[in-house]
């Protein structure tokens, strides 16, 4: 199992949308670390009289329109940033996982009713829910991490039922209850980890689209509070004085885009990486078809 | 067909239901005082009764769910706690912003996706390819209120050719006036949705190119664009459509944050004011209508891809 593990990292490195994946999401971490015990600015003072200046070797990237540093702001806002992403992993992934389990394998009675369930809540908008949260228990990141959990949570159940349900009718899994192996040791010894390609490319989906949700909703007014450094509360920021300094709204805009990115290029990469069959030969045309093969089984 | 028509009627009933509840149960029992919530916290304990007695929140819930419910299917939506205006009349209001501009944004969307998309799958090595792909990846990861910013820059700031924000105060009085100052949001979500269409259109003409007919169509004396004109795109016109329901629901949802960004007043932004105003019920019903619309749509596309897919029609003999 860690030989094979160790080579997909090694096939992840040396794709260049791996290593770029890697390299982007690595310094993401990083400046997100760095930000707890320095920064170059405080990412929170306004001074007035420092507002709109342009980049200097104290202010990195200029100030903003109350003159706070946004190189800082960037670098803090990176902390919001890993805390939605992490925070969206592991809430859809739970929820994604318990369900496509119970709704692939479990009591029959319990099936079609779950499926259903997950056909509604896929219907129903992530940015709906979190605005429903919001109505609730009023704004703020929880609000974003609970809905995009949610949200992605099913989709990824969707998904891999999907998966789960076809490994199921392998020969190998036929021959594993015939030598008598236990449903919970072919969940754990065959199933699970034949279903972990697919679920780990549908989670680093979520965590890129979990930052442009948390974007939407901070501009929104649903997300991070005023006193918090987000990205998107950045872009919301730049709005106003966009006529006048509008080259302001490039930074946050950037910096998202380029996170996002990573993640769906990580995607793309663990997919071939982790496929044995697209590793060798035919490699652009596999992994490219896999796109439709996510939407096969409704 | 029949069989499928009834099987699908019932599953949107059961969808419409269970949406239905989980909307009722998320604003009703999970804020614990709904008429407190309302109230805020500075209203006094005589105000609260009063509110509670005017929206019927001291029947019991079971009553108060299904009131709602035969409200939502009459058309009887109530009135707003706050601007004490009709809620069914706002909605049909917003929604003369709100649906054209989806409507708008998925012509934009097509328009781009559906060319270029065929385009990159047939001429696969060619530059101009290589390059649409790596947009389409890159347009996908922008966030929208971010490609609205830009958009407001060049087009409007720098420009000059498009308004920046709102919507004429009359309407559609003047239909030139209302669609200019709904282009620049349209391009936005169009573009960004289009971006996602155009890869899955990719990846769903690769597979025409590469499928059994259309090479035997070839090797029949088609050209390769004849036979993947001919044999290989009503296939993908039909996989374009079976997509389009979910693609409405994304424009709808994208509408949201883009008619804040560009002050239109449509649902969304109606949406997000109302939940600002703790106004409960008016929220209640207004996600209800938007998710009964998303899930109507999505049957609606699944009869259509019925109807006109003969594959369907074979494997149901």
């Amino acid at each position: 199992m860690s030989a094979r593990r160790g080579g997909t990292l090694h096939h992840l490195v040396r794709s260049p949308r791996g290593a770029f994946a890697l390299a982007v999401l690595g310094l993401l971490a990083l400046t997100a670390l760095v930000s707890l015990f320095w920064l170059p600015g405080n990412p929170n003072q306004s001074n007035i009289s420092e507002a709109w200046q342009s980049p200097s070797p104290t202010h990195w990237l200029g100030t903003d329109s109350s003159g706070r540093d946004i190189a800082s702001r960037l670098m803090a806002g990176a902390r919001v940033t890993v805390l939605v992403v992490l925070g969206a992993a592991i809430v859809s992934g739970v929820i994604g996982l318990a369900l496509a389990v119970v709704s692939a394998l479990g009591p029959r009675r319990l099936r079609e009713p779950l499926i259903i369930l997950i056909d509604v809540l896929i219907a129903f908008p992530t940015l709906l829910l979190a605005i429903m949260l919001a109505a609730v228990f009023g704004s703020g990141l929880p609000v974003v991490v609970a809905s995009v959990g949610i949200g992605f949570g099913v989709q990824i159940a969707r998904v891999v039922r999907a998966e789960l349900r076809q490994i199921n009718a392998e020969d190998f899994i036929l021959a594993a209850k015939a030598a008598g192996l236990s449903r919970w040791a072919i969940l754990r010894m065959h199933l699970l980890p034949n279903t972990a390609p697919v679920f780990t490319v549908q989670l680093s989906l979520a965590m890129g689209l979990a930052i442009l949700a948390e974007a939407g909703l901070s501009y929104l007014g649903f997300g991070a509070p005023p006193s918090v450094p987000s990205w998107g509360l950045m872009l919301e920021e730049s709005q106003a004085f966009i006529s006048i300094h509008p080259l302001v709204v490039l930074w946050p805009g950037i910096t998202i885009t380029l996170t996002v990115l990573a993640f769906y290029l990580l995607g793309d990469a663990l997919r071939e990486a982790m496929d044995p069959r697209l590793r060798f030969g035919g490699r652009r045309d596999g992994g490219e078809r896999n796109d439709l093969g996510d939407r096969s089984e409704a | 067909m029949i069989r499928f028509l009834a099987v699908r009627a019932l599953t949107l009933l059961a969808g419409l239901f269970l949406a239905s509840l989980i909307i009722f149960i998320s604003l009703r029992l999970l804020p614990g005082d709904v008429a407190q919530v309302i109230g805020g916290t500075s209203a006094s304990p005589t105000q609260v009764e009063a509110i509670r007695e005017r929206l019927g929140l001291n029947v019991p819930l079971p009553l108060q769910y299904l009131d709602w419910l035969g409200g939502v299917f009459t058309g009887q939506l109530g009135s707003s706690v706050v601007s004490g205006t009709s809620i069914a009349a706002e909605i049909a209001e917003k929604a003369q912003v709100t649906v054209p501009l989806t409507f708008y944004s998925l012509t934009i969307a097509l328009i781009v996706a559906l060319p270029l998309g065929v385009f990159a799958a047939y001429r696969r090595q060619a530059l101009p390819s290589r390059v649409l792909s790596v947009l389409g990846v890159v347009a996908a990861a922008v966030p929208a209120v971010w490609a609205g910013l830009l958009g407001i820059v060049l087009f409007s700031t720098w420009l000059g050719w498009l308004p920046s924000q709102g919507f004429p105060r009359d309407g559609w009085a003047d239909p030139l006036a209302a669609i200019r100052s709904l282009t620049l949001p349209a391009l936005t979500i169009g573009l960004i949705e289009g971006a996602v269409l155009f890869r899955f259109v990719k990846s769903a003409t690769l597979s025409a190119i590469g499928a059994e007919h259309v090479r035997t169509a070839m090797s029949r004396g088609y050209t390769r664009l004849g036979a993947l004109v001919r044999h290989g795109l009503p296939g993908v016109g039909l996989s374009v459509i079976s997509m389009l329901g979910l693609q409405i629901a994304g424009l709808l949802v994208g509408a949201v944050v883009i008619e804040q960004l560009f002050s239109l007043p449509g649902l969304g932004r109606m949406l997000v004011f109302d939940v600002g105003q703790r106004d409960l019920i008016k929220v209640q019903s207004t996600l209800f209508v938007l998710t009964a619309v998303i899930l109507a749509l999505g049957a609606l596309v699944d009869v259509v891809h019925r109807l006109i897919d003969p594959r369907l029609r074979v494997e149901e003999q």
